[in-house]
């Protein structure tokens, strides 16, 4: 199925390796680069060899995939005929432990970004890679590329050193809010804590699965936080998060809140409302059985036609063949995740389709 | 949402004239979640030898966290208890038995009590020994002070889970005593409960046809969440659920239901309402990762669904009552287990929790005959 006209929120571009950053860093740390030994910042998160990370028709000869704008223009573009896709570039910038060295390498990534994809394909859009590591240089780099519209929004993993409501990361939040930039939260993690309340797990497709769980804890730290009431404008775009979780998640946490609400007296709205006005999740891996019963109430259990953004997870594997709309959706439905939520998610891609 | 609000104002009033405690043929229930405690630290020193009781006067209690005394993360109430569960005497909360058989057992119509000491129990102390000791002190005490007391009572056998050689011996010991119904663990261990380390205690539980029990807490050591540590005790309970979820993927991918097919595993306290999208996402991809994990033989859903029990409390609260019943019917009405969570603050009134338009059959199973069969009572 064709999805002509429709804005994919998750596409993800690979660097092919090192070097392909070299020329997009600082002189300086081209030097550490060849000084250090530095091979790679792949993110453990998303090892390119698992299944799940490529589909196998879109690997090279070599396993690798999604490492040039002729490979996502013919395989993306001319497969689905999207108006807009939206890069959010996986590089491990945000595992780095020296916040300088994270900041150079997020500065990179973005020039990199500019100038091999966003130049060279006009419906592409992008993400700001930023340290969140270090808040003021993350703050500096949103700055950096505010100017220029095909940014569109500021990348953050869904695991990181500290949650993300607290005030330590208020800084990028109030840059964001001023230029009109969705926080977009991703699957992936730091690994500076176990993924799991109970350490670290042993496989990849668990690390992968619990994931959902650190989705549920940054939306309800934002929310505790008082985030959208210090940031009333600001959005959040929860990417590559499943979707099924969340029902579920909000009943449990609002119902806490109202239990609990002496302890966040700021937050003075059901946490049920706060999500739907301002949390979005992209549309793939979309976790609900494949049958129309379960989809109905998903749906149902959703309670917002208004929630979920079109996202192909190009070049991951989360569907199979053509359709990447789940069966089950109305047309009004459809249009509305391809186009209309995207368009009110993201300020910045007004007037640009 | 008006007539919501309506309905629950008649039902209010309703109660007051005419006290639901009066009225005859009441539903049972067998809670599978009830917190007894001590009144003192001092009912437990006959159970302990003359070290391990002066450790607790010197140290105390030494779980994963910053403070000597109390929670990481202050409660919203006194002990997280109701505000009326303290005993006329001023003793706390589930911990004299008397005020608790007036005020609980008889009150709810509580047929059979699964107790799950929490507090002061040993377990996810930072010394192993030591809680090899007090775990068997609790065990001990549950049988004098409560399950020998009053028959409604059920023990639980608390287990060192973090050295499982001596879980196996606590097990081994308490097994034949039909006061015991089920093996309890905590959620939040060193490492996810699947992992092999901990196979020994699910070994022991098959053999002796006990369920494996796991309550929500513990101190791991390691944030509620993977992105650290949350400020909030809102955040934190909530994570507990999060945690929940973890701890079943794990058992489900370690492979612990395909080695261990007899075992029935309880979640408790977690709520449950998760469960059939966390199922859903392990199916999906299992399926595509599967390589990864041969020793599965079939979805992750299936061996959920024969071996996961999973308890009520805290009740999940949908927008409509047409929602809950989805939840339940998603989990499946032969997998839930009613629990009160008495004395605790967020407890569930069987009277009030469940949604309107179960049928009776299905209130039964819920409330008492799903734990019934399980526990072979």
């Amino acid at each position: 199925m064709r999805a002509s006209g429709a804005i994919d929120c998750d596409v993800h571009p690979n660097v092919p390796s090192m070097q392909a950053l070299v020329p997009y860093l600082d002189p300086y740390w081209q030097e550490m680069v060849d000084v250090r030994g530095i091979e790679t910042f792949e993110n453990r998160s998303f090892p390119l060899m698992a299944p799940i990370n490529a589909r196998p028709e879109w690997r090279d000869g070599k396993g690798r995939a999604a490492e040039s704008v002729e490979r996502i223009q013919r395989e993306l573009f001319d497969r689905w005929d999207p108006a807009i896709a939206i890069c959010n570039c996986l590089y491990g910038v945000q595992m780095i432990n020296d916040e300088h060295m994270a900041a150079a390498f997020a500065t990179a990534v973005n020039r990199w970004i500019a100038a091999e994809w966003l130049d060279k394909e006009p419906r592409l859009r992008a993400s700001i890679v930023v340290p969140v590591q270090n808040p003021e240089l993350a703050v500096d780099e949103i700055e950096r590329w505010a100017g220029d519209k095909r940014f569109v929004s500021v990348l953050v993993l869904v695991m990181g050193e500290l949650p993300l409501g607290k005030s330590f990361h208020w800084p990028i939040y109030r840059a964001a809010e001023k230029h009109g930039l969705p926080i977009c939260i991703h699957l992936g993690s730091s690994y500076r804590h176990p993924v799991t309340a109970s350490g670290w797990p042993t496989y990849h497709v668990e690390d992968y699965v619990v994931q959902t769980q650190a989705f549920q804890a940054q939306t309800a730290s934002l929310i505790s936080h008082g985030v959208f009431q210090k940031f009333p404008k600001l959005k959040v775009v929860l990417a590559e998060s499943g979707v099924t979780w969340l029902p579920t998640f909000l009943w449990r946490f609002s119902k806490g809140w109202r239990g609990l609400r002496i302890e966040v007296p700021w937050v003075d709205r059901s946490p049920l409302e706060i999500v739907r006005d301002h949390f979005r999740l992209t549309l793939q891996p979309f976790d609900a059985p494949q049958n129309p019963v379960e989809v109905a109430r998903a749906l149902d259990h959703l309670g917002s036609e208004d929630l979920l953004l079109y996202s192909s997870d190009y070049p991951h594997w989360q569907f199979d063949g053509d359709d990447l709309m789940p069966a089950g959706f109305s047309e009004e439905l459809q249009r509305k995740i391809m186009v209309d939520n995207p368009l009110a998610t993201y300020p910045r891609l007004g007037g640009t389709i | 949402m008006t007539l919501e609000v309506l309905d629950r104002s008649q039902t209010e009033t309703a109660a007051q004239a005419a006290p639901v405690r009066a009225k005859p043929q009441r539903l049972s229930i067998i809670d599978c979640d009830f917190h007894p405690t001590v009144k003192t630290i001092d009912e437990l020193k006959p159970y302990l030898s003359k070290r391990w009781w002066e450790r607790i006067q010197t140290y105390g209690l030494r779980p994963r966290h910053a403070f000597v005394n109390g929670d990481p993360y202050p409660k919203a109430a006194p002990r997280a208890a109701r505000r009326d569960a303290w005993g006329p005497d001023g003793s706390q909360p589930g911990s004299d038995l008397a005020f608790t058989q007036q005020h609980y057992l008889d009150a709810y119509n509580v047929e059979y009590a699964m107790m799950a000491p929490l507090y002061p129990s040993g377990q996810a102390d930072q010394d192993p020994d030591f809680t090899t000791a007090m775990v068997s002190a609790v065990n001990d005490w549950q049988l004098d002070a409560w399950a020998h007391q009053d028959r409604r009572l059920k023990a639980s056998i608390l287990v060192s889970y973090e050295d499982p050689q001596s879980s196996v011996a606590e097990i081994e010991k308490r097994a034949g005593d039909k006061s015991f119904s089920q093996v309890l663990l905590l959620t939040r261990t060193n490492e996810p409960l699947g992992r092999k380390r901990y196979w020994p205690i699910y070994e022991a539980a098959e053999r002796h046809g006990l369920p494996v029990a796991m309550h929500v807490f513990g101190y791991s050591g390691f944030p509620v969440s993977g992105t650290g540590w949350p400020s909030y005790y809102l955040e934190e309970t909530t994570g507990h659920s999060a945690a929940c979820q973890s701890v079943v993927a794990s058992l489900v991918l370690e492979g612990v239901f395909e080695r261990f097919p007899d075992v029935k595993f309880i979640n408790i306290e977690g709520g449950f309402g998760w469960l059939a999208a966390l199922s859903w996402r392990l199916d999906k991809h299992w399926s595509r990762l599967r390589a990864e994990v041969p020793h599965l033989k079939r979805p992750p859903s299936e061996y959920l669904k024969e071996q996961l029990y999973i308890t009520t409390q805290p009740m999940d609260e949908p927008e409509t009552p047409r929602q809950l019943i989805d939840l339940m019917e998603q989990v499946g009405m032969d997998r839930l287990l009613f629990a009160t969570d008495y004395p605790h603050w967020d407890f569930d009134d069987p009277a009030r929790a469940l949604p309107r338009g179960l049928t009776p059959e299905q209130t039964r199973a819920i409330c008492s005959e799903n734990a019934r069969q399980l526990f072979r009572l």
